[in-house]
């Protein structure tokens, strides 16, 4: 029994600790907290907005969750994806008839160039992340200005069937869902089993070990970023069908919830950690809060500070941990 | 001769030379010298900030944190006004506000030995968040007569404005504490190798502190400044400004890896971009562009110095 218990111990505090439990804990939490004030909180189709709200953020989030394993930061995505959503609006404003798949693909293919921009800043240049994708971010941003003359693009100048993009449903299942289901399982499979996926943290862990063990750390700095501006074009098309309109100041500030999502879901901002399915809870939790905000008639205007104080929270949170594991380990050896 | 020509300085003043000359022939209006000193409105406001980001930079940091801390402290102006609060106490908490907030971002990078960039980012969206969450969609006007000078005014009856006076000013102070006292030293020594420094007994800890408290204190004294200059405040002001003040601090040739760069750089450098806007706003390039312009700029200038180490002939702006 005495040998047995401080496994058990042991066993208990991980589950604990570990950020999934804590963060469905905290979640749950919430959502009682919030029904028992307001209950219309807790119908099906609330939630069901809350998932939808939640997708396009936790699509790109997956993004920025790799750059930030590598050690990097991505500010570029929320211009990045307004200016891929308002490309492709202007396509259907001048040309009808694009198929929508078609649309996804080109926005992607247009996300991929404008994170290739920053990938190459990165990892050729050796420009620091935070201040290349600063950059980035006000060029993209000036660029829709430029580019839609400051004008919108309607409902009324897209076709149905390209509304329906986003707001269709397969079998019952909304496609934005679905379309999450698909990416994280995707990426899920690519971060855990591929090896380029390993490599990523690899690199993020120790650049320079990774580096001798023949892993080529500029490659994978690229990539990240070019995966990032693959999913925020992608999104960014969404957005516009979802939404129905593509508008210069569409997604401002949505790099700050993807940094928030990342951060509550357990990625490091030191780099080298970070799972996929804490980034998913991120996600969905960010969305019941601005939903949660919106019930109890809290005023809109919270959000931005809620987010910075809850990103503050998690990384001194992290940094207080790590401090303690390093502490631990010290008195661990002197044992 | 040729150790002048190679320095940064030097390349910033041909620059700023070759503006003139160009502007001064697209526009009749460019040479003209209250309207040149009238256009230094453009730049001080970001110039009181981008003195203090400059030696933050130099310590390998950065903050991020400025435009909303002026929002912030902006708003607490406002509504402390609005209160019925006279305006020369609301500016003085508006201040206390700024320096409060600078502190709370040095004692959370300090304690917890967080990247300044991460804390920064999220007092980023903290701070503007505050700004929001008091003044909502409003806006605080009707500001009183007497407050207009500060901003707007000139100094002494000649045709300098006040704000000018007061950049020129600190620029002497910030540049003097840099080049010529020990803190100064600290600061470069920081950036070179900050391990090295907390070894030999260099109060790392506290200087970060100290230039992180004074970044808020500047950042809220261009709040007020600004705030009387357009006479009502918003939660949406000085957006952007972060960006600018970084590049001109890096387009100075303070090293964005910190360690190297010197005031006069960052002033030239102010001067070269606050000229530059006020010949493009004369020949009516939308405010869009300029965005785009200034974010190429800030890559441009941190991409120049390593293609020309690469070449071998990088300018030294050491101090």
């Amino acid at each position: 029994m005495i040998q047995l218990t401080p496994q058990k111990r042991q066993l208990l505090m991980r589950t604990v600790t570990r950020r999934e439990t804590s963060l469905l804990i905290f979640t749950l939490v919430l959502i009682v907290a919030v029904s028992i004030h307001s209950p219309r909180f807790l119908s099906v189709t609330n939630f069901n907005d809350i998932l939808l709200n939640g997708a396009i953020l936790a699509i790109a989030s997956i993004g920025q969750m790799m750059v930030v394993i590598t050690g990097g930061i991505d500010l570029s995505v929320g211009s990045g994806l307004a200016l891929s959503g308002m490309l492709v609006g202007l396509i259907y404003k001048y040309d009808y008839g694009l198929n929508p798949l078609l649309a996804l693909l080109l926005g992607a293919l247009i996300g991929i160039a404008l994170g290739s921009v920053n990938g190459v800043l990165v990892s050729k240049a050796g420009v620091p992340p935070i201040i290349a994708s600063l950059g980035t971010m006000s060029i993209y941003r000036g660029l829709i200005f430029i580019v839609s003359k400051g004008q919108w693009v309607n409902a009324h100048e897209m076709p149905d069937s390209f509304i329906r993009l986003a707001r269709g449903h397969i079998l019952g299942i909304p496609n934005l869902i679905f379309m999450t289901i698909f990416f994280y399982v995707a990426f899920y499979y690519f971060l855990t089993h591929l090896k380029t996926g390993r490599e990523i943290y690899a690199v993020g862990g120790n650049a320079e070990a990774a580096r001798v063990a023949g892993i080529s750390v500029d490659r994978i700095k690229y990539a990240v970023y070019a995966m990032s501006g693959f999913l925020y074009g992608l999104c960014g098309v969404l957005w516009v069908s979802r939404f129905a309109s593509a508008q210069s100041d569409s997604a401002t500030g949505f790099e700050f919830s993807t940094v928030t999502a990342i951060v509550i879901g357990g990625v490091s901002v030191f780099g080298g950690t970070g799972k996929i399915t804490g980034v998913l809870l991120g996600a969905v939790l960010i969305s019941i809060v601005e939903n949660a905000l919106a019930v109890t008639q809290v005023s809109p205007f919270w959000k931005l500070a809620i987010q910075g104080f809850i990103i503050l929270l998690a990384v001194t949170v992290d940094a207080v941990m790590k401090n303690r594991d390093r502490k631990t380990v010290i008195r661990g050896r002197q044992v | 001769m040729s150790k002048l020509i190679r320095r940064w300085e030097f390349v910033l003043v041909v620059l700023l030379a070759a503006v003139f000359v160009i502007m001064s022939r697209l526009s009749p209006y460019f040479l003209d010298l209250r309207n040149l000193l009238d256009a230094t409105l453009n730049f001080t406001e970001k110039g009181i900030i981008a003195l203090c980001m400059a030696l933050i930079v130099i310590t390998g940091s950065v903050d991020l944190s400025v435009a909303s801390n002026m929002a912030m402290s902006a708003a607490v102006m406002g509504i402390a006004y609005r209160s019925g609060m006279g305006i020369g106490t609301a500016a003085v908490l508006c201040l206390l506000v700024g320096t409060l907030g600078g502190f709370f971002n040095g004692i959370i990078i300090t304690r917890f030995k967080l990247p300044a960039m991460v804390v920064t980012l999220a007092s980023f969206s903290l701070f503007r968040g505050i700004a929001y969450v008091l003044l909502g969609n409003q806006a605080v006007t009707g500001y009183p007569y007497q407050f207009y000078d500060l901003g707007q005014g000139y100094f002494l009856g000649t045709y300098i404005p006040n704000q000018f006076v007061f950049f020129a000013v600190l620029a002497v102070i910030f540049g003097v504490v840099l080049h010529k006292t020990t803190f100064g030293r600290y600061i470069y020594a920081i950036g070179n190798n900050e391990n090295a420094c907390r070894y030999s007994g260099v109060p790392v800890d506290r200087i970060k502190l100290i230039l992180f408290t004074i970044s808020g204190l500047v950042s809220s004294f261009a709040a007020v400044l600004l705030t009387s200059r357009i006479l009502s405040t918003r939660p949406n002001i000085a957006q952007g400004f972060e960006l600018e003040v970084i590049t001109a601090v890096v387009l100075g040739g303070v090293s964005i890896n910190g360690g190297s760069g010197t005031m006069l750089g960052v002033v030239l450098s102010l001067l070269l971009i606050g000229f530059t806007r006020f010949g493009m706003s004369l020949l009516n390039v939308p405010a869009q562009v300029m965005t785009v312009l200034i974010g190429c700029l800030l890559i441009f200038a941190i991409l120049l110095p390593k293609v020309l180490e690469r070449v071998g002939q990088r300018p030294s702006s050491r101090a």
